[in-house]
């Protein structure tokens, strides 16, 4: 076998025109778009090309107020005293008409996030869809899922990271309806476009007006947002960073919060393990979504016996992955989604490199415009290394060596955080004599970055707490 | 309790704090006096400082693990073991409950009842809370996905102030039942039965460091439990509502889980402060062939 294929991929491109981009959207409130109160606006970039997609409403502290206010209406007169059944009805609405607008929310979403077709066609759009399938079941079933008498919490305000910007809206939206709440949801300023489109989704479906209010802006907009007195519920996804200044700002309110942090998890390969397929798992934990993901498996930790072989495998995979226009449906790595972002991968690379770790990426052309950053592989990484310890966020993997199971497991929880981790064994007892032993809220055995409606996810430590998703997802939206 | 009875000079506790399983005096040397009806003397306490919450948080962090890893069926029976102490002793807490809160001995009976009746209701719950709490998941895939409780880790528990021993019992035991260790601020002005249940937990084969137990100042000890980075989660119960927000953002830093909920000690308690104290961990087992 060579290294070299013998062929080229002919272009396989998504067609674009299948979604209508506006030239400006406003504010999602009350059921009706409407500009900022201020008539500000921001662009939105296509990360893959640098061209603006769309002028957005850049929503202020009336804005907020205003959304707050359509939610607690919303609240109070139509979807709080509303029989489950019927809430269940509207949310499998949403479920059906995303799963039939798909094609055009997933090529949506890879304008704005620069993500591949290839998996915002097959992960975050379908998971979206099925997100609200799932929950809708639960809005008529809550006195059954253990939590006491079913109360909603109120006002939910939810803000959202860009790098899923589509699945975390349905993450936060589906679980809050359900149990009865009203939502003010804040898109990451970087990608707004498929939360306003969901938007849209929620006007097709006849929801009632305010029940889910979408206003776009950046930092100042969210710290508005949870401020705002009328929420009685802030859910966050974001950096642990953000998310301190969140239980700062919100400490003696008494508002119920729920926090998705970041995370630095470790992707551990026994020797044992089927090779073949730990290479796989260790690209998909690090490179699926350019590494955009807070559970990443972003330290690879090999079993000192096999780690020559497995690297030596890892390289040749990293040297047949596509790099290049999210829109291609061979395209394996897509941009980079910011300026800010590429500008944190290379400086947190670079310090990899000052530190002594090996850096090595496959021969990858880059495209001239855009943001872009090629596979990248740090070796001989030690533990006190800044790309060991901290959250990076991009297609960039450390690896370190174990030579018995207790050192992987002390290596593994040697971080602040705790969201997940991976294992790649062929021993079923070894799975779960690790799993019982990661301080980690996600245990991926075999496989890795899966997500399901049904299975919970959330972190240990300065991950966060509560959880997304399954029963206990639903705690984090009643007044349990 | 100073009393004579026959002449007899009775035997004067020194109550001490409660660390790793010993019996220490604060570092620092102080103490301050604890008062009962009439501003009667009833003993001094120790005044726990900075340090000594610190070293107590290392004691806890040392013991997390062994306890936690101990089966639920152990902890459950150790747990039981503290009722039965307690039951022996029930006539002292009675007495010691009675001075400490100003109430008479049949209502004070009654308090330490309730106390040793929660200790038996907790015991229940370790081999029982992971299938409450827990349960496999139907995901859409070759996989056996389940989610199983885990304690927090080290937790921090300001004690309620007016109920020295009930509700001292009531915030305690969910959070050891659950497999967490627990660093305690007792009643700041009740201190002294919080010390005599200190005794009991020492004798009840409780791994040392899985209960400490601090007395003084709650305005001191309080901040350097929120702020401390290797406390996992704080119950804020017996801190003034005015105050809980300061600890909150303290709290923060290392993104503590925070919880605070007055009730009836009296009333039966629920799972609530269980759950309050255990994450969520789900794992993914592959199935084939």
């Amino acid at each position: 076998m060579t290294d070299t294929v013998p062929w080229d991929y002919a272009p396989a491109p998504q067609e674009r025109g299948i979604v209508t981009i506006a030239p400006s959207y406003g504010l999602f409130v009350g059921g009706e778009f409407a500009a900022a109160a201020d008539g500000r606006t921001f662009a939105t970039v296509n990360p893959a090309t640098e061209e603006p997609l769309a002028e957005v409403a850049l929503a202020g502290e009336a804005d907020v107020d205003r959304a707050v206010r359509a939610a607690r209406a919303a609240y109070e007169k139509v979807w709080g005293p509303m029989p489950g059944a019927q809430r269940a009805k509207y949310i499998y609405r949403i479920a059906r008409l995303i799963a039939e607008r798909a094609r055009e929310f997933a090529v949506l979403e890879s304008l704005d996030n620069g993500k591949p077709i290839k998996e915002s066609r097959d992960v975050d759009v379908p998971l979206a869809s099925a997100h609200f399938f799932y929950h809708a079941g639960w809005a008529d079933k809550l006195e059954y899922a253990g939590f006491g008498p079913a109360r909603p919490v109120g006002v939910a305000g939810q803000v959202i990271p860009w790098n899923f910007p589509l699945l975390m809206a349905a993450w936060k939206l589906a679980p809050a309806l359900a149990a009865g709440n009203t939502c003010v949801l804040k898109p990451a300023e970087t990608t707004p476009l498929t939360a306003l489109l969901l938007a849209e989704v929620c006007q097709q479906a006849e929801l009632p007006a305010g029940v889910v209010n979408i206003i776009t802006g950046a930092g100042e907009t969210g710290a508005a947002l949870v401020a705002h007195p009328g929420v009685d519920k802030i859910a966050f996804t974001g950096s642990t960073e953000v998310g301190k200044q969140i239980l700062r700002s919100a400490a003696g309110t008494g508002k119920k919060l729920t926090m998705e942090l970041g995370g630095k998890a470790a992707n551990i390969v026994f020797e044992d393990a089927p090779l073949e397929g730990a290479v796989e798992g260790i690209v998909n934990g690090i490179f699926f979504n350019q590494g955009h993901v807070c559970c990443a498996g972003s330290r690879l930790l090999v079993q000192e016996s096999v780690a020559d072989i497995l690297l030596d495998r890892l390289r040749r995979r990293l040297g047949t992955l596509r790099l290049g226009d999210p829109l291609d449906k061979n395209t394996d790595i897509g941009a980079i989604n910011s300026r800010q972002q590429l500008d944190k991968i290379r400086e947190l690379s670079a310090a990899g490199e000052t530190e002594g770790a090996e850096r090595w990426s496959p021969a990858c052309e880059l495209p001239d415009r855009g943001y872009w950053f090629p596979p990248t592989l740090f070796t001989g990484v030690s533990q006190s290394s800044r790309i060991a310890r901290e959250e990076i966020f991009g297609p960039v993997l450390s690896v370190l060596t174990f030579r018995t199971p207790e050192e992987a497991v002390a290596k593994a929880n040697n971080t602040p955080y705790g969201l997940s981790a991976g294992v790649w064994t062929e021993k079923g007892s070894r799975i779960l004599w690790l799993a019982q032993r990661m301080r980690a809220g996600v245990v991926w055995a075999n496989t890795y970055n899966r997500f399901d409606p049904a299975s919970p996810f959330g972190g240990y430590r300065e991950s966060g707490f509560g959880r997304e998703g399954g029963r206990h997802g639903l705690r984090a939206y009643l007044d349990a | 309790m100073p009393s004579s009875e026959n002449g007899r000079l009775a035997v004067r506790k020194t109550y001490k704090l409660f660390i790793g399983g010993a019996f220490p005096r604060s570092e620092s040397g102080r103490v301050y006096p604890v008062l009962g009806r009439g501003g009667a003397l009833l003993g001094n306490a120790a005044q726990a400082s900075r340090k000594d919450a610190r070293d107590a948080v290392s004691a806890a962090r040392a013991a997390a693990g062994t306890w936690s890893g101990a089966t639920a069926y152990n902890r459950g029976q150790v747990l039981y073991r503290v009722a039965e102490m307690l039951e022996g002793r029930a006539a002292q807490f009675t007495a010691e409950v009675a001075a400490a809160e100003n109430i008479r001995e049949p209502k004070a009976g009654q308090q330490v009842d309730a106390a040793i009746d929660r200790w038996v209701w907790y015991a229940g719950w370790p081999d029982k809370v992971a299938q409450v709490a827990g349960g496999a998941n139907p995901v859409a895939g070759p996989y056996f996905n389940f989610s199983v409780p885990e304690p927090t880790g080290v937790v921090a528990v300001i004690a309620p102030q007016e109920s020295s021993l009930l509700g001292l019992v009531s915030v305690v035991a969910p959070v050891i039942a659950t497999g967490n260790a627990a660093v305690v601020v007792a009643s700041q002005d009740r201190p002294l039965p919080a010390i005599s249940l200190a005794e009991v937990l020492a004798t009840s084969d409780l791994p040392r460091g899985v209960v400490n137990l601090l007395t003084g100042s709650t305005a001191e000890l309080a901040p350097v439990l929120a702020g401390h980075m290797d406390v996992n989660a704080i119950d804020v119960t017996g801190v003034a509502g005015a105050d809980r927000a300061e600890l909150e953002r303290l709290a923060a830093d290392n993104v503590k889980r925070v919880f605070a909920a007055e009730q009836d000690w009296a009333a039966p308690p629920t799972t609530q402060r269980m759950l309050a104290f255990l994450e969520t961990k789900t794992v993914w087992h592959p199935m084939g062939t």
